[in-house]
């Protein structure tokens, strides 16, 4: 029977360290909306959101009422709408009517992300992959709750290097279309290599075209539980560390793997996964940064970090996977600088670069994430460092992210605030040397050798 | 069976367990175990519970209970067993 300590043990978890279920995700197929007419297209789209999330935010509340236990954020992940919208959409215009209908269908589900305003165009770009990747930067600049992603790479297919000179203009655009609002436009929009068809998380959700008519995922949450495990246990060897995170793992995945069944339950869609990602948010101890520090650095970014997060990342996959029999989206340790304050602080102190940054997400997921640079950095260069990333991701097998903000009228000292969940930064400065003639390079990147398994 | 776990924690005073129990046994809940501790100068209490003859709805039932909490200057949770149950066994 439970007893006593195990109870307030939870109970402390919540109110003071922060554990919380970060989103249940209901992954919708749209496939089934396509239509040639734009009109009854839209209106399909709408109606089957209706139908299937109807109850979803509702629901999530009961959840979290009857267990105890705060669930952040609703959401909804869709089919890539260039899969939908193609037989309809003749223009980006087009896709932008769409976007519209789906901001409407959030607004009234009461969700406060919608993901899947997305390509998958790994190896090349079909006619529609490209009108809607064009209507992106007007898309988000007309509605509240859409997020956008594209994912321009993966290890069997290589690097789309066309897909990815096109968003380093694209992302530019956003962020030309949002100044009025730090380019926020940009913080919804990520560029990804070895997108998973599964991940909970925004702005990189959608409902991948392998999975069924519609599944809950659910992306749990926890840095705070964790660093307060390793504060007690502060200059212990490392394998009283790893099974330290390995059990706090444990715990926060199994409150993730309870809500998602309820969930899957009470709303009669199956259960898909559970993303183990440890996510901050811009709250005080709620924070990677700070389990980092509690494993013994003086800020991320010092020497020692990469290997300080490898392991992380690591023991949280194995504490995680024991507690849940169906792990998938990105699950790793989530590392956005606006959205956590103590990666915050390392960069005002000078302890975190972009180039710091990237090193670390050779060993963690997912990627250059929320990170605010110059207004005038060119999209040559965020080309390449969008490339650069998807390389990483592209041999390493695994997720990698790009969810850079070119802050328009702000440089390198300034500071931009988005508000909310997606929190503040400082602007960051980029290697200011040019990439123009290596990313004016048309075609691929081929796959790696080692992606010849067959 | 329907366990749910009522947890109190706050300054001890008289009167909990009598108002707690008075609460739950007007809504047809019978208490399965009790047990409590005085943790950093807090009275904490635990109660495992049976709410499947519960006479109201889950959610009202934490309401009354909360209820009862601000009137003695306490915090009473009313929590499903299984969050418990699923974190701390395999």
């Amino acid at each position: 029977m439970i007893n006593i300590s195990e109870v307030l043990e939870t109970n402390k978890m919540i109110q003071d360290e922060n554990l919380d279920v970060r989103t249940i995700t209901m992954g919708i197929s749209l496939l089934d909306c396509a239509d040639s007419n734009l009109e009854v297209c839209c209106k399909n789209i709408y109606a089957k959101l209706l139908r299937y999330a109807g109850r979803l935010v509702q629901t999530g509340e009961e959840i979290s009422r009857d267990f105890g236990v705060p669930i952040v954020n609703k959401r909804i992940s869709i089919t890539p709408i260039s899969l939908v919208g193609a037989s309809c959409c003749k223009t980006p215009g087009d896709y932008v009517e769409i976007a519209k209908t789906l901001d409407r269908a959030a607004r009234e589900l009461g969700v406060n992300f919608l993901g899947g305003y997305s390509a998958v165009v790994s190896k090349g770009m079909t006619p529609s992959d490209e009108l809607l990747i064009r209507s992106i930067p007007e898309a988000l600049a007309v509605t509240e709750r859409i997020c956008s992603s594209v994912n321009v790479g993966s290890t069997k297919t290589g690097l789309d290097m066309d897909a990815i000179r096109l968003m380093g203009e694209i992302v530019k655009q956003t962020a030309e279309r949002t100044k009025e609002h730090d380019s926020l436009g940009c913080a919804k929009l990520v560029v990804l290599c070895n997108a998973p068809d599964d991940n909970p998380f925004m702005a990189g959700a959608f409902h991948g075209v392998t999975e069924a008519d519609a599944i809950i995922n659910v992306g749990v949450s926890g840095p705070g539980v964790v660093k307060y495990a390793l504060e007690q246990i502060r200059g212990a060897d490392f394998e009283t560390l790893c099974e330290t995170i390995k059990k706090t793992a444990f715990k926060i995945t199994r409150v993730g793997q309870l809500v998602a069944q309820e969930a899957s339950r009470r709303l009669g869609v199956p259960f898909g996964i559970i993303d183990l990602s440890l996510a901050p948010t811009p709250a005080v101890g709620d924070s990677v940064a700070d389990i980092l520090k509690a494993i013994g650095l003086e800020h991320p970014g010092a020497p020692g970090t990469t290997a300080a997060l490898a392991l992380l990342n690591d023991q949280v996959k194995k504490g995680g996977v024991m507690a849940s029999s169906y792990v998938g989206g990105l699950s790793g340790a989530f590392i956005p600088v606006s959205e956590d304050q103590g990666m915050i602080d390392a960069v005002e102190a000078g302890a975190l670069t972009i180039e710091k940054l990237e090193a670390m997400t050779c060993v963690c997921s997912v990627g250059l994430d929320m990170i605010a640079v110059p207004g005038d950095t060119s999209a040559a260069s965020i080309a390449g460092v969008i490339a650069d990333e998807a390389a990483i991701g592209m041999v390493n097998q695994k997720t990698t992210a790009v969810r850079i903000i070119p802050v328009i009228g702000k440089t390198v000292g300034d500071n931009v605030e988005f508000g909310g969940l997606l929190g503040h930064a400082p602007v960051m400065p980029v290697n200011r040397f040019a990439c123009d003639e290596f990313v004016g390079r048309k075609g691929r990147i081929p796959a790696p050798i080692h992606s010849f398994k067959n | 069976m329907n366990k749910a776990i009522i947890t109190v924690v706050g300054k001890d005073t008289v009167g909990i367990l009598a108002k707690t129990c008075t609460c739950l046994a007007e809504n047809g809940v019978n208490i399965l175990d009790i047990s409590q501790t005085v943790r950093s100068d807090y009275f904490n209490m635990m109660m495992i519970v049976d709410v499947s003859r519960a006479v109201k709805p889950f959610a009202d039932l934490g309401a009354d209970l909360a209820a009862v909490g601000n009137t003695l200057g306490l915090q009473i949770k009313c929590q499903k067993a299984e969050i418990f149950e699923k974190m701390h066994r395999i």
